[in-house]
């Protein structure tokens, strides 16, 4: 006791106390990373980033507290991958759970702040007000330059994507007058008669001047005139007004629409509510597939871990006998599906599935004549889908079985063959409750995997075979999460939808997340840490 | 007595022969499972040597002329096969760099937060804990969307961390790796006995010294098992490095190989046997070898992701 009294104080400051180097180096990181962070927070806000300047500056803010004060100590042991877990796992839950309440996808893809510049960029060539006669002159390579005569007499040289500037006949690089006063040619330049000018296709369309300083526009063979801005946006009505004819368009989710149903684009992103859930459960267009995608979204799951499960446990028994010969080696040849990574072993099923060359297929054919359609029949495609996943998954449930196997003891089956069980009744009633308590959670994990198995469905047959007549691009292998990539990832003919993936996303977390809380209840994990504490 | 004892030999012997006939049963039984088992393994060895290489021209399990014809193609050294978006060797420094890196950076995170919630006690950590288990209830899979943002808004600002880039991908990999191995870990701290620590306590050594001169030596057994998953895991991911990567020079493994087989898968088979094997043999090395530890922390409840 008295030896250890003395030193109690000393194991106390040799952990708070640090060297004064250390204690430097300290602040100068932290310093360094706060300047960085600052700067990367500015270069996000002048971009519109906004949400990832807050939360660069909440992963800042706890960095200082942590690194700062003296009891956060443990926390700078796991301060580097807290930020992590926030950046790239939170964040992206909480921006998963906003886009789902927005219209963000194809045509809103900005933000109001960006749309609005863009909307009254726009230009329209008004029907009165003051023109110019214009003459057209073209070069080798096909460009065009304009000589325009204002009505009070001044002379103009205009070309695309260059300012119009005051030019008068005789000026370097500007020929001599003819009768009318406009030059016979420009330097690089011919002059087009009018009657070229007036046929050539291309000329109305050319947009001739500087963009935001002045716009001149081909009108009518006689008259060219100056662009003027279209759309104005008033922001305390929240609306756009058409300056040409005066129509006002009203902000609808994201677009701005008139009375009569038009608009104008681009759109930008806003919350829309729960426009993207509604449409989910209720637009006739997803239903149909939806439909089908949700039922088979729980049947494969099911039959997977029922199958594989099956299978795995069935082999554990069989070879769970010690001294069964050839015991390590039958092992590792039946454990060989798991070790390969899994996208080549479901591509190379694709090719031994092949409708047409595959293996399997000339196998059956020479056998029995006849071989179904793996990949254009909808009933068989699914089939070969939980072939393929019931060689993927069974190695898996092989090896957790067999180790909870093992911790039965051997007494209850002694017990069990004393009174006359049958081998059935032994492994009914004693062999599959004690195991299912062991590999139950296992079970429930791998249910939830497999609800999610993108990586199968997509590489197999990318869901096909197509459903006739959907909406999207579903097809009847589709699971949650494949259909939620191709509405995000491969814009079908709709065109990519954020915001439905992500409301899909969420009615998918929710479904896996109430069977993991279920799992978790089921094994006591919550226990486990309350023990240690 | 004599009959009783009779009675007994007769029916040992036909104990014996039930079990050995049992033996034999199951071992038959074992060769219909070998043969499901290694049957697609077997047959794209025998593509990878077919020179054919069209999945409607291999009709037997031994290649007619085998040749190394697939892998010279695979690695460019035939120079009458051209195809553009082919450069494997590419793919595979890519994907052992970035699997290797994420690796070690994840384990060097997961270990020293397992170290702080192992042998530190302070505010919050049992909900922390508990936090960080629920929050991989949620699949990044169902954030791409947001992650594919998050990336593209990154490389606005830092175009070395951006789309495109390896440095993003493993920023997007760290940002998972606070999860299921922080409990083996901690579990497996847990073990270690508190009287090695006190010991460097009493000689004054810091939390951190301790840790690197005490603790870590005695983990490395399972941070082989944890690596190993975690590489594994990784050189297998495709999903998420398929939406950041999108030049056919960046692509890992697993990316590549998807990409090249996405059309005219049959006309590539064997090309594409030579690729998977070369990709996959070293996985299936690891696993073989260390098969009895993985299967250790498989029990513990790793799940292969």
């Amino acid at each position: 006791m008295s030896q250890v009294l003395p030193q109690q104080p000393k194991k106390r400051s040799g952990m708070t106390e640090e060297s004064l180097l250390s204690r430097l180096m300290r602040v100068v990181l932290l310093v360094l990373f706060d300047a960085g962070a600052v700067w990367f927070i500015q270069n996000a806000l002048s971009k519109g980033f906004d949400q990832l300047a807050i939360i660069i500056g909440v992963i800042a803010v706890m960095f200082n507290i942590i690194f700062l004060l003296p009891q956060a100590y443990p926390l700078r042991w796991m301060a580097v991958g807290l930020g992590f877990l926030i950046l790239f796992t939170i964040y992206p839950i909480i921006f998963t759970v906003y886009v789902a309440f927005t219209n963000y996808g194809d045509g809103h893809l900005l933000t109001k702040e960006q749309a609005i510049p863009l909307i009254e960029k726009q230009v329209y060539l008004p029907e009165g007000g003051r023109s110019y006669s214009w003459t057209a002159y073209r070069n080798e390579a096909g460009e065009y330059a304009l000589w325009l005569i204002s009505p009070e007499g001044e002379t103009f040289l205009a070309k695309p994507g260059e300012e119009i500037l005051p030019a008068k006949p005789g000026d370097p690089g500007v020929g001599e007058a003819d009768s009318k006063g406009i030059p016979v040619s420009l330097e690089g330049y011919q002059r087009l008669n009018t009657l070229l000018a007036a046929t050539d296709k291309n000329l109305p369309n050319i947009k001739f001047g500087l963009e935001g300083d002045q716009i001149i526009q081909i009108r009518n063979p006689n008259e060219a005139a100056e662009l003027q801005i279209r759309f104005k946006y008033d922001e305390a009505t929240d609306t756009v007004v058409d300056q040409s004819n005066g129509e006002i368009y009203y902000n609808v989710n994201g677009t701005f629409t008139s009375r009569s149903g038009k608009t104008i684009s681009p759109g930008f992103r806003t919350v829309v509510g729960l426009k993207n859930f509604r449409e989910f459960l209720t637009s006739p267009a997803l239903r149909g597939p939806l439909v089908q995608i949700i039922s088979w979204n729980f049947i494969f799951p099911t039959v997977s871990v029922v199958s594989t499960f099956a299978l795995g446990l069935a082999i554990a028994i069989m070879f769970n006998d010690p001294q069964f010969p050839f015991k390590k080696l039958i092992r590792s040849l039946l454990i060989i599906p798991y070790t390969i990574p899994g996208l080549i072993s479901i591509i190379i099923w694709r090719g031994l599935l092949n409708s047409e060359f595959g293996i399997i297929n000339k196998m059956l054919n020479a056998v029995i004549g006849t071989a179904p359609r793996w990949t254009t029949e909808p009933f068989w495609a699914q089939v070969a889908i939980l072939l393929v996943n019931l060689w993927l998954g069974y190695p898996y449930m092989m090896l957790i079985s067999s180790g909870a196997l093992q911790s039965i003891p051997s007494d209850i089956y002694e017990a069990a063959v004393i009174d006359g069980a049958t081998p059935w009744q032994r492994f009914r009633h004693i062999t599959l409750p004690l195991l299912l308590i062991a590999v139950g959670p296992l079970l429930i994990a791998s249910y939830v995997f497999n609800f999610n198995n993108f990586n199968l469905i997509y590489l197999f047959i990318a869901g096909g075979p197509p459903i006739p007549g959907a909406a999207t691009q579903a097809g009847y292998t589709d699971i949650l999460i494949s259909y939620v990539y191709k509405l995000a990832f491969e814009s079908g003919g709709r065109g990519v939808q954020y915001g439905l993936a992500s409301a899909i996303s969420i009615v998918v977390f929710i479904i896996v997340g109430a069977i993991t809380l279920f799992q978790y209840r089921f094994t006591n994990m919550w226990e486990e840490v309350s023990e240690n504490v | 007595m004599s009959n009783l004892a009779q009675t007994f030999g007769a029916l040992r012997s036909s104990q014996k022969f039930q079990k050995r006939f049992s033996v034999a049963v199951r071992l038959v039984i074992a060769v219909f499972l070998i043969a499901f088992s290694i049957f697609p393994v077997l047959w794209i060895v025998s593509a990878s040597f077919d020179p054919s290489q069209s999945l409607a021209t291999q009709t037997s399990l031994i290649p007619r002329n085998a040749s190394l014809q697939n892998y010279q193609r695979l690695f460019g050294k035939d120079p009458n096969y051209k195809f553009g978006d082919l450069v494997f060797q590419k793919w595979i420094r890519n994907s052992v760099k970035v699997s290797g890196i994420s690796t070690i950076l994840s384990l060097t995170i997961t270990t020293m937060a397992a170290y702080a919630f192992s042998r530190m006690r302070f505010k919050g950590r049992v909900a922390m804990l508990k936090g960080i288990l629920l929050i991989q209830v949620f699949p990044n899979l169902l954030a791409l969307v947001a992650i594919y943002v998050l990336i593209f808004q990154f490389g606005e600002i830092i175009p070395a961390l951006g789309l495109n880039t390896h440095a993003g991908l493993i920023m997007v990999y760290l940002g998972g790796s606070m999860g299921m191995n922080i409990w083996l870990m901690k579990g497996f701290l847990d073990t270690i006995p508190r009287d090695i620590d006190e010991s460097g306590m009493v000689d004054g050594a810091s939390h951190f010294q301790i840790f690197w001169h005490l603790i870590l030596p005695l983990l490395r057994p399972i941070l082989v098992v944890i690596g190993i998953l975690s590489f594994i895991g990784t050189y297998g991911d495709f999903i998420l490095a398929r939406i950041l990567l999108n030049d056919v020079n960046q692509y890992t493994l697993m990316v590549g190989l998807q990409i090249f087989t996405a059309g005219q898968f049959d006309q590539k088979w064997g090309v594409f046997a030579a690729g998977a094997l070369i990709g996959a043999l070293p996985i299936m090395i690891i696993y073989l070898l260390l098969q009895d530890q993985i299967v250790g922390g498989l029990t513990q409840g790793a799940v292969k992701g």
